[in-house]
């Protein structure tokens, strides 16, 4: 449905997207991630039209975005950063105005109109000035005026930005209902939301592809070795000694996350290796208490961290926002990082 | 087609949304009418002193009234056109006429007429005076319609660079005063032609003035000559507009 082929799109001396491809397949929700300033919105923005690449070429819905790119536009469907509203116009008339511009048969209009405020949740609002909203409110308007000529691709630029935590699922669930006949590209830097919404991740960091695999996938590619967490009370013996000593564990250390009586250890073995019924048996049989066992996977935000500091010196706190890449390729990144949700 | 007319109308229907379609309206209308009524007061004397002279309502009335509304336009234009591109830049609104299936250059054609439609309400009111002086006397028709086309013709010269110089810019007031500047400019650049030292210059200054062009619509006469400076004007002015809104996309 998409096909992205080595696109490289400069800024003057700046290059904020370089020698990308990915392809995305029908009914896909394709998850974009990346720091700010990654190349995210960049991206975003020549494969809807709004930019021509520097070099490289996108096929949109089947059509070449350098040849026919009006055709490829009518089949697309783009909520930018910000979303596009005219302040001073009421939501229903703003809709109204965006059909005739997508070129909504005359006849359909009203009814395509009423039926994207519904499907976003916007009805209430119908007739209140885009100017006067809240934050969550003006994204779903944005993402209602994506939807208006049913596109089969649908590029979405951060789409839970500013919403409340019941409109941010809300607006998962819508996109995961429209996947299927539709096509989904959507950028976030909110983790969790890539878990639960796509189906394919593509992790970008200053301009490059990192990663490109299903969530699944990517953590336990990444992962190299299993770690069980285990919290037991081993009534003052040595605990991390002895279980070192298992066959198949290779390291024992302290962990961070221990809470509550007792001690909290993280136990890592080789990969592939189910060592769990040996570790509760051997602490059992010493006569330790075993308070908590559970295996410990690596979280995408882990795997996400280390694709995205791993080649450059950038000091570990400075990785989560790329603090140090430039920020010109998202110039409107200014609402407060949400890394963590 | 649709698609301009559907630009058009957004665009009229965010000028008479805001203050601004009623202070330029409202404010012209004032003005106008404070030149009509100078005007025709100073005919109407005229006319009662005889003088030998014959007095002609076209020339001694029509024709002035309008010369002077000239300037009038120059100071409402801008700001009718320095929102047109500028606005939506500042809103990212631009990002969606830009991914709509629309082309450069019916969103260019869209505000255009958007912004002539609300030159041509500025003009309607005009009509009411014109009216009545087909009821209390006989001008002559033809000349008041040269004097129409030219001043729509005149207004799109305007309309096209005005439009020229929001593409540049986020910032209205920036469009605003620049437009203004540059359109006085093109109104006095021929009063240094009679001291150019070459006779090319003198001609290229004359030629220049979109004003000057005017003149002659004003006195009832229709030269293809004006008109095909007047559309070509608008023509460049609307092209590098496209120009203008293309570049700016290769810079993001």
């Amino acid at each position: 449905m998409i096909e992205v082929q080595h696109l490289t799109k400069r800024y003057g001396p700046f290059t904020a997207v370089n020698d990308i491809s990915f392809t995305v397949e029908r009914g896909e929700i394709l998850g974009f991630l990346g720091p700010n300033g990654a190349g995210k919105t960049t991206t975003m923005r020549v494969l809807t039209g709004y930019m021509p690449p520097s070099e490289g070429t996108a096929v949109v819905a089947g059509y070449n975005l350098a040849e026919k790119p009006i055709e490829a536009k009518r089949r697309t469907g783009y909520l930018p950063e910000t979303p596009p509203l005219y302040t001073d116009m009421g939501v229903r008339e703003y809709l109204d105005f965006c059909a005739r511009i997508k070129g909504v048969p005359r006849r359909e209009r009203k009814a395509r109109v009423a039926a994207v405020m519904e499907r976003t949740r916007v009805a209430d609002m119908a007739e209140r000035l885009c100017g006067k909203l809240s934050k969550g409110y003006r994204q779903r308007v944005g993402l209602a005026q994506a939807l208006l000529h049913n596109p089969e691709v649908l590029i979405l630029d951060e789409p839970t930005a500013g919403l409340d935590p019941k409109q941010i699922n809300e607006t998962r669930q819508l996109i995961k209902d429209l996947a299927g006949d539709h096509t989904v590209v959507l950028s976030t830097h909110i983790l969790p939301e890539v878990s639960q919404t796509c189906t394919r991740v593509v992790i970008i960091n200053k301009g490059k592809v990192v990663a490109v695999d299903t969530p699944d996938n990517l953590t336990s590619r990444l992962r190299g070795s299993e770690t069980m967490y285990v919290q037991l009370d081993a009534m003052g013996a040595d605990a991390a000694g002895a279980l070192a000593a298992l066959p198949g564990v290779t390291r024992v250390s302290p962990s961070s996350a221990a809470r509550g009586e007792g001690l909290g250890l993280e136990v890592e073995s080789d990969a592939g290796r189910d060592i769990r019924r040996e570790l509760a048996a051997s602490i059992v049989n010493r006569g330790w208490g075993l308070l908590e066992l559970r295996p410990m996977r690596m979280s995408l935000e882990d795997v996400f961290l280390k694709l995205t500091t791993q080649e450059n010196d950038a000091p570990p706190d400075a990785a989560p926002d790329g603090g140090d890449s430039p920020a010109a390729a998202e110039p409107a990144a200014s609402e407060p990082e949400a890394a963590h949700e | 087609m649709n698609n301009v007319l559907a630009i058009a109308r957004k665009e009229l229907r965010s000028y008479f949304a805001s203050p601004i379609a009623y202070i330029v309206i409202g404010l012209f209308a004032v003005i106008f009418g404070i030149f009509f009524g100078v005007i025709l007061l100073n005919f109407n004397q005229m006319s009662q002193q005889g003088g030998g002279q014959a007095v002609n309502v076209n020339e001694q009335l029509i024709r002035p009234v309008f010369l002077n509304s000239i300037v009038v336009f120059l100071f409402m234009l801008p700001i009718v056109t320095m929102r047109s591109y500028a606005e939506e830049k500042r809103l990212g609104t631009i990002e969606l006429l830009l991914t709509a299936p629309l082309t450069d250059l019916q969103i260019i054609l869209g505000k255009f007429t958007g912004a002539m439609g609300l030159y041509a309400a500025m003009l309607a009111i005009t009509l009411l005076s014109m009216a009545a002086l087909f009821v209390f006397g006989s001008p002559e028709v033809k000349p008041l319609l040269t004097t129409y086309l030219g001043l729509l013709l005149m207004g799109g010269c305007f309309v096209s660079v005005g439009l020229l110089i929001s593409s540049f810019t986020s910032n209205q007031i920036v469009a605003g005063a620049v437009t203004f500047g540059v359109f006085l400019i093109l109104w006095v650049i021929n009063w240094p032609a009679p001291f150019a030292p070459w006779p090319w210059l003198q001609t290229f200054l004359n030629y220049a003035s979109i004003v000057d062009h005017f003149d002659d619509f004003s006195r009832g006469v229709l030269d293809t000559k004006h008109v095909v400076y007047y559309i070509s004007f608008i023509a460049v002015g609307l092209f590098l507009t496209a120009r203008s809104v293309d570049t700016e996309r290769w810079r993001g």
